[in-house]
């Protein structure tokens, strides 16, 4: 069996006097999709910020390939290869379109992702590419947002709620292009409200509940019953 | 003729203010950070200058070879090794801090160099001018405005089309996703604050050329800076041109009226805009 790319163990996080995880631990494999999922509040983007180096840890807490990197400073991990597309989007309201896709690349790792690639997976944001990234609908800025976070050619991305505040129709749009983003071999972390959408898309899941993993297991087989204990707490 | 004349010099005048407050501008932009100690970094590098143009004989504005790259450097320096530690969501630790370094610097000046008033020596280029149609413009004023125009101009297109610029706006807008970038904060508001004080290295030059100073006169250049920054629009640097001019003018014309109005009429011009339009008069930050 091959040693997982990220692995996290026994991670506590918290915000000044809040805990907001408890000894989590969970890994993903090279080209893997794996999903997070949990109620508010139950600690997800915590842990999304906490692997991207938001957040500083225990060093061991987080392994990247091995190596110790709790304790990194978020450029730091993204030079290694791990991006986050953050909740909420946020992205750069002084820049345009172009140049925030251009940022996300400007760490300069080498791959498959450029403004080019990033264009043809998303079109319209060629056509919008001098615009204010502001002045975009909530479906084309979720799209820079993951363009932006693709430029830096990660080998793991991280998405956090990408259709939270989405029309349906958008949502779907966004995830038909998932297959061509974790097709070029990039592992993906996937936050998603929707369970049975995260679990379509994604071979295992992890359910967190008031910052612990409650349940893990592989999205095929785990039950609706199941899930909605670990979820609720019931 | 007089009124001409007036508004002709204060306009020049307003391009020194404008270099007193580029700075204050570019930091405010990037960073969020009032700097107290601004005026008399001016006054530093006035000083600077000065060593380098009687220990090495340079010409003061010679002298910017050094004197900028020096100024460069304190800058970088300073906000790694002191301002970052008080940077973050409450905005007095860096009021508090620079208050301090403004102490700091007007009394090691006055160790280093006394209290004697001090002027740098440019020769003819004091006293050259110009004249057409009745109107007389001095040569060093005129140097000092065009000055301010191309290092404003200069700044603005970096910030709109260079990586620099890019990763300047960037931290601005949300630092900690800047961070994600691989745009690391500490070094951009080094950089940032490195840039301010080289273009602070240019105005203290040629506040030096322009008239004498001690260690005392920093805090009146921090004022026409802040009243510049103000006037023009917070973060807009096209705007603190413009506030630089407006401040300019306005003393020009109340010295024009009366002598002893001269200060004062630039402030109270400020306080009207103050009450006017608290933004400033161009406040939106635009390409």
């Amino acid at each position: 069996m091959p040693e997982p790319i990220l692995k996290i163990e026994g991670l506590d996080a918290h915000y000044r006097d809040f805990q907001a995880l408890y000894g989590v631990s969970a890994q993903v494999d090279q080209g893997e999709v794996v999903a997070i999922i949990g109620a508010n509040g139950a600690g997800k983007t915590t842990l999304m910020r906490s692997v991207a180096g938001l957040l500083k840890n225990r060093p061991e807490a987080i392994r990247w390939k091995g190596q110790a990197i709790g304790r990194l400073r978020a450029d730091q991990v993204a030079a290694l290869g791990i991006a986050l597309v953050p909740e909420g989007r946020l992205l750069f309201p002084s820049l345009s379109v172009e140049e925030n896709l251009i940022i996300g690349g400007q760490i300069g790792r080498k791959g498959p992702w450029s403004l080019d690639t990033v264009y043809r997976l998303f079109p319209i944001l060629k056509e919008r590419r001098n615009q204010q990234s502001t002045s975009l609908s909530g479906g084309q800025q979720q799209m820079v947002a993951i363009g932006r976070a693709l430029m830096s050619n990660p080998e793991l991305i991280l998405m956090d709620e990408i259709s939270l505040g989405l029309a349906p129709v958008i949502i779907r749009q966004i995830y038909e292009a998932l297959p061509g983003i974790v097709g070029e071999g990039m592992a993906a972390v996937i936050v998603e409200q929707d369970i049975a959408k995260a679990l379509s898309v994604t071979s295992r899941v992890y359910c967190l509940q008031e910052g612990r993993v409650a349940l893990q297991g592989l999205s095929a087989t785990l039950s609706r019953e199941e899930i909605s204990r670990a979820y609720f707490g019931m | 003729m007089d009124w001409v004349n007036a508004i002709l010099q204060g306009t020049l005048l307003g391009g020194l203010y404008a270099l007193f407050a580029a700075g204050l501008s570019l930091i405010f932009g990037v960073m969020r950070l009032v700097n107290i100690a601004h005026g008399d970094l001016i006054v530093l590098a006035a000083y600077l200058g000065l060593t380098a143009s009687t220990a090495l004989g340079l010409h003061p504005l010679v002298a910017l070879v050094l004197v900028v790259p020096a100024m460069f450097a304190i800058g970088y320096v300073l906000q790694r090794g002191i301002l970052n530690r008080t940077m973050g969501d409450d905005i007095l630790p860096p009021l508090l801090v620079t208050f301090g370094l403004s102490i700091i610097i007007q009394n090691g000046l006055l160790t280093v160099y006394t209290a004697d008033p001090q002027k740098l020596q440019a020769g003819n280029l004091e006293t050259a001018s110009l004249s057409a149609g009745g109107l007389t413009v001095g040569v060093l004023p005129l140097i000092v405005f065009i000055t301010a125009v191309a290092i404003i101009g200069a700044l603005q297109w970096m910030f709109y089309h260079t990586a620099l610029g890019r990763a300047f706006r960037a931290t601005s807008d949300r630092q900690d996703i800047a961070q994600l970038m691989g745009l690391n904060r500490a070094h951009v508001f080094g950089l940032a604050m490195g840039l301010s004080l080289a273009v602070t290295a240019v105005a203290g030059i040629f506040l030096g050329i322009r008239t004498s100073f001690d260690p005392a006169v920093g805090g009146s250049r921090l004022i026409f800076g802040f009243e510049a920054v103000i006037i023009g629009g917070l973060g807009n640097l096209w705007g603190t041109l413009a506030g630089g001019i407006v401040l300019g003018v306005s003393q020009a014309l109340g010295g024009q009226i009366h002598p002893s109005l001269q200060i004062l009429s630039g402030h109270i011009v400020f306080l009207v805009i103050l009450a006017v339009r608290p933004r400033g008069l161009f406040p939106k930050m635009e390409g």
